[in-house]
């Protein structure tokens, strides 16, 4: 078996780290970084909190650029199918196929095509967007109640207008639940984009020489994980706000 | 992928230039071993090689999977079926979904150490909460009337729970299977990390395996995820009621 | 859907099977002051409700929503836990029996039917025999048993819920409720989903079912129509499960026990009397009679005697069949002819439902309508007329006829 991973020393691989590694950052060895078990070093955390803010906007711009993406095909995709049935059933497994590929394999498939850099990862993350936006789309606008088509139809409202007027506003609140999941399991993800060179948190998690400082790892994965529940309640909030009459029915029957 | 079955120098020769071309030199070091062209004279790739990493990865991962349904089923049948633990379980859901699995790996490594034990355990870890959740869900989506009238004929809560209940909440109890099975494979990935060597090792060890041998492995990857993907969608559909599916069209 | 085109037949279920049951196979049920108090509500959603239900009856529970009548019904077999007094199955208290159990031996059919849909017909129907661990010959032989009794064609028994109509679901919903042979059922406004046509039809299987039967059944419902044509006692119930009247439908029909009847049973109520009864029980008008070739002098003299109620006399073949009313004209000569002026219009059988026979009438627009006894000879004349003075009569509140006859086991 070939050894385990080249350009990490593998004693980093396992816990332990150079000699010169904090020397090499800091200038100064600090008192929490002599035991690397040590979780969390607060002194390491304040003097280099900086170093996370360039990777902190990438990480964010990747998410929105992806998910803007992923929603204008997926959207599109689920239009498509809700007017041509037949496709219902081909798009649901071909999205599912992109989805089931795991993100960094899906990065570094694209290589060949794209080479590495933001593209690729833009491509694999949108791709990744795609089933959950579709699914919910679809669903919800399955699920609009058929007696509102009819009435819609019934009033002499074309195909089209009891598409945007009826079925779209009465989706929403499926849609932007597809959205929340989508942006949210896309932080997670992004962090994978080292892995093409796009940048990102996922570089304060995994470069060559910090593997295993665990302080670092934390605040990647703490601000990954705080982007996502910023976006969480964004979406919660337009939810809310795109869909008065839920409110009005929740005032109503409380 | 018997050996020799794709093999041979001619593969790359069917591949459009230049957009495929590097497909051919990832399928030939899928088949046969070569030496690394980074690190001098190791014996590296082939179908052995493949074979030892890619079984290192199924075994983990269906290690996993087995543990995280056989916790997460249960837990969520159980709130489900009372009715009780929303918040908590749609929470766990969501909040399983904005852990990064690259931080997740990388503090394992960090803090715990390494092992396919600690490994299963994390990955396991990582599966429960799509599981629970749709579990959970799945059941208080049952519609409530077969429920109504199972208990009024006289079954017991366990009874409800596993004939009625249960069967009738296969589909979305598969779908977050289906979910913790992706997430799954995707972090046994980049488990050598962690220092379990899986078919993540050629994607993370370009400077072995040189740039044939990271594409190789990214080929395995989605090979072996879509294997899965399409042996639980069958499961799925074996296990759904044909009263169900007759249902849903 | 096929009416079944001959008798139910059913097995009896060996006693030991089910318990608390008197001979016919049924067992009365008594409520004793049961009280529903939910925690958070002021007022008892049933309070001290006391109500005796007779061995083999249907007793309907009605009245508006809200009024309590589901969960008294749902108390019986524990579905809802009451919270004071007692309910008694056969003369034994439900308190002290395993809920499970107890429902096992209490049929059970809702509105909404709730059958499992993964479950084939077959499967759903031989759900509680399966519970009670019969073998598999035994459970096979009483699913096609029971297709058969509620009217179901056997092939159906492989297919699955979602490919079935409304009302065949229900029929499946009946016989799974039957399977063991519950001497009590339960039954929550179980034609409520069902389109008017096929609700009517499966009332009336119903009823002839239940004539069969003999199961004592608490019946929800809304629909007071729906109560007069299914009960064999009413129990008209206001907020709080409070029984306003309790007895036959005729009884609620002619004699509202109060305010609050009378206006839940409508201001139709007298013509839903009519539903009751038929045409043999009432008093039917005499019209002269008269035959081809008889002379019209004797015909103008029957019309001319006092005790005669018809102002024309009705031609008849030879075996008093009624062929047409005979005109002025028609009587203009010496002898009656072969064929009557003026049409005959609707024919009534003495077996008819009044209710339905007024509609005849007025479909018709004829005033008078000849009734014929089973070998078509004319047994009297009804008349529009008839059937207001009944109405407005003091004979109609003290009339008793029970409704749309029963066969009696």
């Amino acid at each position: 078996m070939a050894s385990a991973l080249p350009g990490l020393p593998l004693a980093a691989a396992v816990g332990e780290v150079g000699e010169g590694f904090f020397k090499e950052r800091t200038g100064a060895t600090l008192p929490c970084q002599a035991r690397p078990s040590h979780l969390f070093c607060w002194d390491w955390a304040t003097e280099h909190i900086n170093r996370f803010g360039t990777p902190t906007v990438q990480q964010f711009e990747l998410v929105v650029i992806s998910v803007l993406i992923g929603f204008a095909i997926a959207f599109g995709l689920a239009l498509l199918a809700h007017r041509f049935r037949l496709l219902q059933w081909p798009l649901l497994a071909g999205t599912g196929i992109l989805f089931a590929i795991p993100s960094v394999a899906f990065f570094l498939l694209l290589l060949p095509i794209t080479g590495t850099g933001r593209e690729t990862a833009i491509i694999a993350l949108s791709a990744y967007t795609l089933q959950i936006i579709y699914r919910n789309v679809m669903s919800g606008l399955a699920n609009v109640p058929e007696s509102a088509k009819d009435a819609a139809r019934g009033m002499g409202l074309t195909d089209r207008q009891i598409l945007w007027r009826v079925e779209l506003p009465l989706a929403i609140p499926e849609i932007v639940g597809g959205l929340r999941i989508a942006t949210v399991s896309t932080v997670a993800i992004a962090t994978l984009a080292v892995f093409v060179n796009a940048g990102g948190l996922g570089t304060q998690i995994y470069s060559e020489s910090n593997l295993t400082f665990p302080t670092a790892i934390i605040i990647a994965g703490g601000i990954a994980m705080l982007m996502a529940l910023a976006f969480d309640a964004v979406f919660l909030t337009v939810q809310r706000l795109a869909t008065p009459w839920r409110r009005a029915a929740a005032e109503a029957s409380a | 992928m018997a050996p020799g079955g794709g093999g041979g120098v001619g593969v790359s020769a069917f591949l459009p230039h230049p957009f495929f071309a590097g497909f051919g030199g990832a399928i030939e070091f899928i088949f046969n071993e070569q030496e690394s062209t980074v690190t001098g004279g190791k014996k590296v790739g082939g179908i052995e090689q493949v074979l030892e990493l890619a079984w290192t990865q199924i075994e983990v991962s269906l290690l996993a999977l087995a543990l995280a349904i056989l916790i997460a089923v249960p837990v969520g049948l159980y709130f489900g079926h009372k009715g009780t633990g929303e918040l908590v379980a749609v929470g766990i859901g969501n909040a399983g979904r904005a852990v990064p699995e690259l931080a997740a790996i990388a503090l394992i490594a960090a803090v715990i150490g390494v092992g396919v034990v600690t490994l299963t355990i994390v990955l396991a870890v990582l599966g429960i909460p799509p599981i629970l959740t749709n579990t959970f869900v799945g059941i208080r989506q049952v519609d409530r009337a077969p429920v109504d009238a199972a208990r009024g004929i006289g079954m017991t809560e366990p009874e409800i729970v596993r004939k009625v209940e249960l069967p009738m909440a296969v589909p979305s109890i598969m779908t977050g299977i289906r979910g913790a099975s992706i997430n799954i494979i995707a972090t046994a990935t980049i488990a050598p990390l962690a220092g379990v060597l899986t078919l993540g090792d050629f994607i993370l060890g370009e400077n072995v395996y040189g740039a044939d041998g990271v594409l190789a492995g990214a080929i395995l990857v989605a090979v072996l995820a879509l294997i899965f993907e399409f042996a639980l969608a069958g499961l799925q559909r074996r296990l759904t009621s044909k009263g169900l599916r007759l249902q849903a069209q | 859907m096929n009416p079944p085109t001959q008798g139910y037949k059913v097995a009896p279920v060996p006693a030991a099977e089910v318990t608390g049951q008197s001979q016919s196979g049924a067992s009365s049920v008594t409520y004793r002051g049961a009280t529903k108090r939910y925690a958070n509500a002021s007022a008892p959603a049933v309070d001290h409700l006391d109500l005796e239900v007779a061995a083999g009856e249907i007793c309907v529970l009605v009245g508006p929503s809200g009024c309590g009548k589901t969960t008294s019904m749902r108390m019986v077999n524990r579905m809802i836990e009451m919270t004071e007094g007692d309910i008694l199955i056969g003369g034994e208290s439900i308190k002290r029996r395993d809920a499970a159990r107890l429902r096992r031996e209490i049929g059970y059919v809702i509105q909404q039917v709730g059958l499992f849909p993964h479950r084939t017909i077959a499967q759903n129907i031989a759900t509680v025999p399966q519970l009670l661990g019969w073998d598999r010959e035994r459970v096979r032989a009483r699913t096609s048993e029971l297709l058969d009794l509620v009217g179901l064609d056997p092939e159906l028994a492989d297919r699955y819920p979602v490919q079935l109509s409304g009302g065949q679901q229900q029929r499946v919903g009946v016989a799974r409720a039957l399977a063991v042979d519950p001497p009590v059922m339960l039954m929550d406004e179980p034609f409520g989903a069902i389109d008017p046509i096929n609700r009517e039809r499966l009332q009336n299987e119903f009823l002839r079912l239940q004539a069969e039967i003999r199961k004592t059944v608490l019946f929800v419902t809304h629909d007071i129509d729906e109560a007069i044509k299914m009960g064999d006692r009413i129990a008209i119930m206001k907020e709080h499960g409070r029984v306003e009247q309790y007895a036959t439908p005729a009884e609620v029909l002619m004699a509202p026990a109060n305010e609050f009847v009378e206006d839940f049973v409508g201001a139709d109520r007298a013509l839903k009397r009519l539903s009751l009864m038929r045409v043999r029980d009432i008093r039917l008008w005499k019209a002269p009679l008269a035959r081809a070739g008889q002379a019209t002098a004797e015909v103008r003299a029957a019309l001319d005697a006092p005790e005669v109620e018809v102002p024309y006399a009705l031609l008849v073949d030879d075996r008093e069949r009624p062929r047409g009313w005979l005109t002025t004209r028609d009587l203009a000569g010496d002898t009656v002819p072969a064929t009557a002026d003026a049409p005959l219009g609707p024919v009534l059988e003495t077996g008819d439902v009044m209710r339905d026979a007024l509609a005849d009438l007025l479909q018709g627009e004829s005033m008078y309508a000849p009734v014929v006894d089973h070998g078509g000879a004319v047994v009297g004349i009804l008349s529009v007329e008839i059937i207001s003075e009944f109405l407005a009569s003091p004979e109609a509140k003290t009339e008793e006829q029970p409704a749309v006859e029963r066969p009696r086991g």
